[in-house]
């Protein structure tokens, strides 16, 4: 058994690599601890080799959990060869990566992709040079259209029994300097060749990830005080003589490196047809007028289409499949004579539950096909470029914005959407504040309530609740940001990648994988869901079958409850259950509502109560599955129920204050 | 002088970088080392961040990053 981890920076082919490598054979999962997705799998015909894909980087540095995580794998688990893509049309930013790949002494098969690019603008690279000067076996492909993929195995495979064998044909270079960092490099190898061996690091990577002053490493080696002192002093003196510190000095030592190497084997004329094309497209969509209209005119197609006619056409096709499906087993078991109770289970609670999930399933089908193609083609990065100045403010990045704009159709893709952003806090702060834009779930809960109180200004009404969700979400923003999000934003230092086709296959693959996703969650999580709420709906405490819902358990966990919204002015049973339920999905507080209030929601609820309910409706925590959402993405149990009680908490108290205000202004 | 202070379309020479932890590492690791000639490519629509060209790509980084950046302004 060979392991392969690829590495790369990111817009660089490497999950379109991995794909070609592994096809279908994919485990997604996370690597421990953090929410970096972790990919593993098996390259199609070659059983014997498996290969991680670890997370896109630029550097092996300790800053963010990519880094972290890469570098563990690397270090710690030793894989049996590493592939390092590279993007050739990139090639000078690519390859600092590589060079510092170089000095973990594993065995490493170099791809430079995009290689079609490179030929049809006349630009060569040098690939025996490449080899000579690095020591690493040098493999063109483009991996896009399955090109150079079968050599690169074959490499891989020699890489291995090379390093086995000790017979390199071509020798590894672990040396990229001259001068003063050079000096200091040899002189603390040396010193920590004991220790890093103790801790699993290779002594020439250690000491120059010590001269760059790492933290994590300096902790790792237990270096005795005197060591220390040693480094210390080794590393002033490599910065008195070149008069610079010693980050910049290692940084500026890789880049020299690399400057060098591009003089002796690329041969570039001009900026690349893909460049001049990108900068072209750029004049139009990152403009300073036309941007925001843009993007504007962009995102309304891609709703329109989701949510608009083509979508909802779809989503009917497929609620009618699942209608007519439950209708199907619904006459099934009545004629294999189950009991009516089991019956109701199996149709009101399992069917139900699942089949109501799953009728979002077109939704996040389209949503994120176009999602997918905005992320792949490059225009995301865009987007965060124009907007990063405003959503700074509320203290995100420019990047949330999409997640947030996706939570006014569904929470659910929403939330999912967040996986495409770069720092934990800004996916975990996102992912807190998407479920206050108001989701289209939402809507007939709204019509219900307008239709009896408020016919002449329904439109007015549900305006003023979408704004009050987008007015929340702001305030509280800002609040986390000054509270438990403070500082630590991961630095907004963004490449632009060059736009660029992305192939359907790889659309595709990141389409399966959402859906699948989803899936599983509607099928675990959302079923267990669905049944528990069915139990509360329809029996009573001593788990008897209740003809009337006031003796269910849902109608005395309501009792229960009620009295937490004795300020907000809708403290019955009733009010209480239909929340309860609208956790199952929102749509699901009409319907619980028309059986707890026969005598209509007009016999319970004032204009002032019914404006409180439906505030509290829009604000707190969103259906099941996006809870599940939430907790797949958050990576982290706690902080999934800490955002499930933040959105309970500001949706009680803006709902109290909206009440309070409303009562004092005498309505 | 800093990078903020270099108009969209002209172009400078880094003479050193500032800030600290996880932002120096990224602009130096990112190919903002001293010596490197960049081009502003322009400022977004709000005026913030900039989009600079540098070793053949494109790279968006912040005004109040930027001014951590030292520069000489190059005569084109």
């Amino acid at each position: 058994m060979i392991r392969i981890a690829l590495a790369g920076n990111q817009n660089c082919g490497k999950t379109t690599l991995f794909n070609q490598l592994t096809g279908s054979n994919q485990h997604v999962g996370n690597f421990p601890g953090v929410t970096v997705e972790k990919k593993t799998g098996e390259v199609l015909g070659h059983p014997d080799l498996t290969v991680i894909d670890l997370p896109g980087i630029y550097s092996l540095s300790p800053y963010t959990s990519e880094e972290v995580v890469a570098r563990d794998h690397l270090v710690h688990h030793r894989p049996d060869v590493i592939v390092n893509i590279v993007d050739a049309t990139n090639f000078e930013r690519n390859l600092y990566l590589t060079i510092q790949l170089l000095p973990l002494g594993l065995p490493i098969v170099l791809a430079l992709n995009m290689m079609d690019e490179v030929r049809s603008n006349g630009w060569t690279i040098d690939i025996a040079t490449l080899e000579k000067e690095l020591g690493v076996y040098v493999v063109p492909i483009v991996a896009n259209k399955n090109e150079g993929i079968h050599e690169l195995v074959e490499r891989v495979y020699d890489a291995v029994s090379d390093s086995k064998s000790g017979t390199n044909p071509i020798l590894r270079r672990i040396d990229f300097c001259d001068g003063p960092v050079h000096k200091a490099l040899h002189a603390i190898t040396h010193l920590v060749e004991e220790p890093a061996g103790e801790a699993g690091y290779e002594p020439r990577f250690a000491a120059t990830k010590l001269i760059e002053g790492d933290p994590l490493l300096e902790t790792d080696l237990k270096l005795s005080a005197a060591d220390r002192d040693i480094i210390k002093r080794i590393v002033r003196e490599m910065e008195t003589d070149l008069g610079t510190d010693r980050e910049a000095a290692i940084a500026d030592m890789r880049y020299a490196f690399i400057e060098r190497l591009v003089r002796d084997a690329v041969k570039k004329k001009h900026e690349s047809k893909e460049q001049i094309r990108s900068i072209r497209i750029d004049t139009v969509l990152t403009h300073r007028l036309y941007a925001l209209p843009v993007f504007v005119t962009i995102m309304m197609v891609i709703f329109w289409i989701t949510f608009g006619p083509a979508g909802s056409w779809v989503s009917g096709l497929f609620e009618q499949g699942i209608e007519s499906l439950t209708n199907l087993s619904s006459r099934a078991l009545m004629s294999a004579g189950v009991s009516p109770w089991m019956h109701s289970l199996i149709i009101d609670g399992a069917f139900a539950g699942i089949g109501s999930v799953l009728s979002f399933l077109p939704l996040i089908i389209i949503l994120f096909f176009f999602l997918s193609l905005l992320e792949d083609t490059g225009y995301m990065a865009r987007v965060a470029f124009v907007l990063d100045s405003l959503l700074r403010k509320i203290g995100l990045s420019g990047r949330s914005f999409v997640p947030m704009l996706v939570g006014f159709g569904c929470t659910v893709p929403a939330i999912m959407a967040t996986r495409t952003l770069s720092s934990d806090r800004d996916r975990r702060m996102t992912i807190l504040l998407t479920p206050f834009m108001s989701c289209s779930a939402k809507v007939p809960v709204y019509l219900v309530f307008c239709s009896v109180f408020f016919p002449k200004n329904t439109a007015l009404v549900i305006g003023l609740l979408y704004g009050t969700g987008v007015v929340v979400a702001i305030v509280t923003g800002l609040l986390l940001k000054s509270t438990v999000f403070r500082g630590n934003s991961v630095p907004f230092v963004l490449e632009l990648p060059v736009y660029r086709f992305p192939s359907l296959k790889t659309v595709l693959y990141h389409l399966g994988g959402k859906v699948k996703d989803f899936l599983t969650k509607a099928f675990t999580i959302i079923f267990l869901g669905s049944l528990v709420i069915w139990f509360l709906t329809n029996l009573n405490w001593a788990f008897h079958m209740v003809e009337d819902g006031a003796e269910s358990m849902l109608a005395s966990l309501g009792s229960a409850i009620a009295p937490v919204f004795s300020l907000n002015g809708f403290d019955s049973w009733q009010a209480v259950a239909a929340l309860l339920s609208g956790f199952a999905a929102k749509e699901a507080v009409v319907s619980t509502l028309s059986v707890v209030l026969p005598a209509g929601i007009a016999s319970y609820f004032t204009p002032l109560t019914a404006v409180a309910f439906l505030v509290f409706t829009l604000l707190y925590t969103p259906c099941m599955a996006a809870i599940a959402a939430t907790r797949r993405e958050m990576g982290s149990l706690r902080w999934t129920i800490a955002a499930v009680l933040f959105q309970l908490v500001t949706a009680w108290a803006v709902s109290v204050l909206v009440f309070q205000v409303g009562q004092l202004l005498g309505f | 002088m800093s990078l903020d202070q270099i108009r969209p379309g002209e172009k400078a020479v880094i003479a050193a970088v500032g800030g600290t932890g996880s932002l120096r590492r990224r602009l130096l690791d990112m190919g903002l080392t001293p010596g490197t000639q960049i081009f502003v490519r322009k400022v977004a629509p709000f005026g913030d961040p900039l989009e600079l060209s540098l070793r053949g790509y494109e790279l968006t980084l912040r005004n109040e990053d930027a001014k951590k950046i030292k520069v000489h302004r190059t005569v084109s």
